[in-house]
């Protein structure tokens, strides 16, 4: 299992969100959620400029196994999408908090939005007693 | 309560992730379902199938007995160890399993039926079986093993002994034979080449253990499913059950209508047959992006039909499924994929043999 770096918020539902410098949020899909799915298959993105609803779904992620709806972190406009993900949706088992991002938003009520979200040290405890 | 098969520990330490399958604890992978899929498809792997249902038959009239039980006919069995691949249908038709039956002596055949069906199948064949004077017996007391994969045959010969290995390297496909205190059968689930091994619980983890240190690949249940579809073998419960005809599930090819035998449920077919509109079972590819799943809806010029089992093929890199839809439907249909309609192709199946992708795939 990966480490969950320090700067990340979670959803319950498994999505994480970084905070970057310029006030946009990076969104993906938690380390502990592509290993509960297994090899993934196929991502289904937004696109860029779509209107976006924290808590609503708005990315689709298939493994072999199953699909699973991605939530979105905080209310916004997506601003980028990972055009690389779709021919190599893998990314996501191999690297789910760098490489295998899925979209970014840019948020409207980022300071609102984020009270709802969990640090790393409530999503750890989370996932843990899930596992039990 | 969830029931763990004898390799449990085994599954546990080898960091399988483990699910709940039909009320057993199963792994359902090992790490990557696909490398799973991949080394069984191109060198050998294994599986834990002890949850799969061991049933011995005794009885002087056990042909008789077989020959109304099931849709295909044991008289095909002619030579000791023999095996047939059998639907086992209710009054009115229905698949109640599907099932393999081993021919051992007219006093001694051997039933191997489905985990998820286990208590009504029991139940049904008792009850067929008082008339006809048959003990049913349950052999919990074995394990089971499948080793599938263009090397696996090698892989397991070369842990038996040379007279047990003298006997089991002769036998042909849908055949079994006993050496080494193992029940080996050239069948499997996965569309390769390889054995089924009946192994007592004691014998089993270290059967295992012997079949890694021999490069055999552990691998789950996950990879079963794509590599049974991928090689167009149905799964009860998903693609026909009770309330489905063999007709209806493309399993056509297993009801012997032979002259004279009134199985439980001919009457039933014969009239679905002859009146030829049943709902059919087809194979579809989708050649877009994206993953075909059970329960889906399939648009067809002639109504609408809806996905069975399916999957991503990791041989294909694409989906791939079976569809139970109107009769007539054909060439390309709509798949209904959370609201969008994506197109699929009608195909002949199996999508894969032998390791490759069939023509027209």
């Amino acid at each position: 299992m990966q480490e969950i770096p320090g700067d990340l918020k979670f959803m319950k539902s498994h999505e994480w969100a970084r905070v970057e410098d310029k006030g946009t949020v990076t969104c993906g899909i938690s380390d502990h959620a592509q290993g509960l799915l297994g090899d993934l298959v196929y991502v289904e993105l937004p696109s860029v400029g779509d209107t976006v609803k924290a808590g609503n779904a708005c990315a689709v992620v298939e493994s072999v196994k199953a699909a699973s709806d991605v939530y979105a972190p905080v209310s916004g406009e997506i601003v980028a999408v990972n055009e690389a993900l779709p021919d190599k949706p893998e990314t996501i088992n191999e690297d789910a908090y760098g490489d295998g991002w899925l979209f970014v938003i840019k948020p409207d009520n980022l300071a609102e939005d984020q009270e709802e979200l969990l640090d790393p040290d409530a999503y750890a405890e989370l996932i843990e007693s899930e596992d039990h | 309560m969830t029931q763990k098969t004898i390799l449990n520990d085994t599954h546990r330490a080898l960091g399988a992730k483990m699910v709940d399958f039909g009320g057993w604890d199963m792994p359902i992978s090992y790490g990557s379902q696909i490398e799973e899929h991949h080394a069984v498809r191109r060198d050998a792997g294994m599986f834990d199938v002890s949850h799969m249902t061991v049933v011995d038959l005794h009885g002087a009239r056990c042909r008789e007995f077989l020959r109304h039980l099931l849709a295909n006919s044991v008289d095909k069995l002619k030579a000791s160890g023999k095996a047939l691949y059998s639907c086992m249908l209710n009054e009115q038709g229905g698949v109640i399993d599907d099932l393999i039956v081993y021919f051992l002596a007219e006093d001694f055949f051997r039933v191997v039926v489905n985990a998820s069906t286990r208590d009504k199948d029991l139940a049904w064949i008792e009850k067929q079986a008082a008339a006809f004077d048959v003990k049913v017996s349950e052999r919990p007391d074995f394990a089971m093993i499948a080793v599938q994969g263009p090397h696996a045959r090698d892989k397991v010969l070369g842990l038996l002994t040379p007279e047990a290995r003298a006997k089991v390297a002769k036998i042909g496909k849908f055949v079994a034979a006993e050496g080494d205190g193992l029940f080996i059968a050239r069948t499997g689930y996965t569309g390769e080449d390889g054995f089924e091994i009946i192994v007592p619980e004691k014998d089993a983890v270290s059967l295992w253990n012997r079949l890694m240190d021999a490069g055999v690949a552990p691998c789950g249940l996950g990879a079963r499913d794509t590599l049974r579809l991928e090689a167009g073998m149905n799964l009860y419960g998903q693609d026909m059950d009770e309330s489905v005809s063999p007709w209806e599930a493309n399993l056509g090819w297993t009801v012997a209508l032979d002259e004279g035998r009134a199985f439980i449920g001919r009457g039933v077919l014969e009239t679905q047959k002859a009146a030829a509109d049943h709902r059919v079972m087809v194979g579809l590819v989708m050649d877009d992006k994206g993953v075909l799943r059970h329960g889906q809806r399939v648009a067809t010029p002639q109504g609408d039909g809806e996905i069975l089992s399916g999957s991503f093929s990791p041989t294909l890199g694409k989906s791939i499924a079976f569809a139970r839809v109107p009769a007539g439907a054909a060439g390309i249909l709509h798949a209904d994929i959370r609201g969008k309609l994506v197109p699929v192709r009608v195909v002949k199946y199996p999508f894969v043999r032998d390791g490759k992708p069939c023509e027209g795939v």
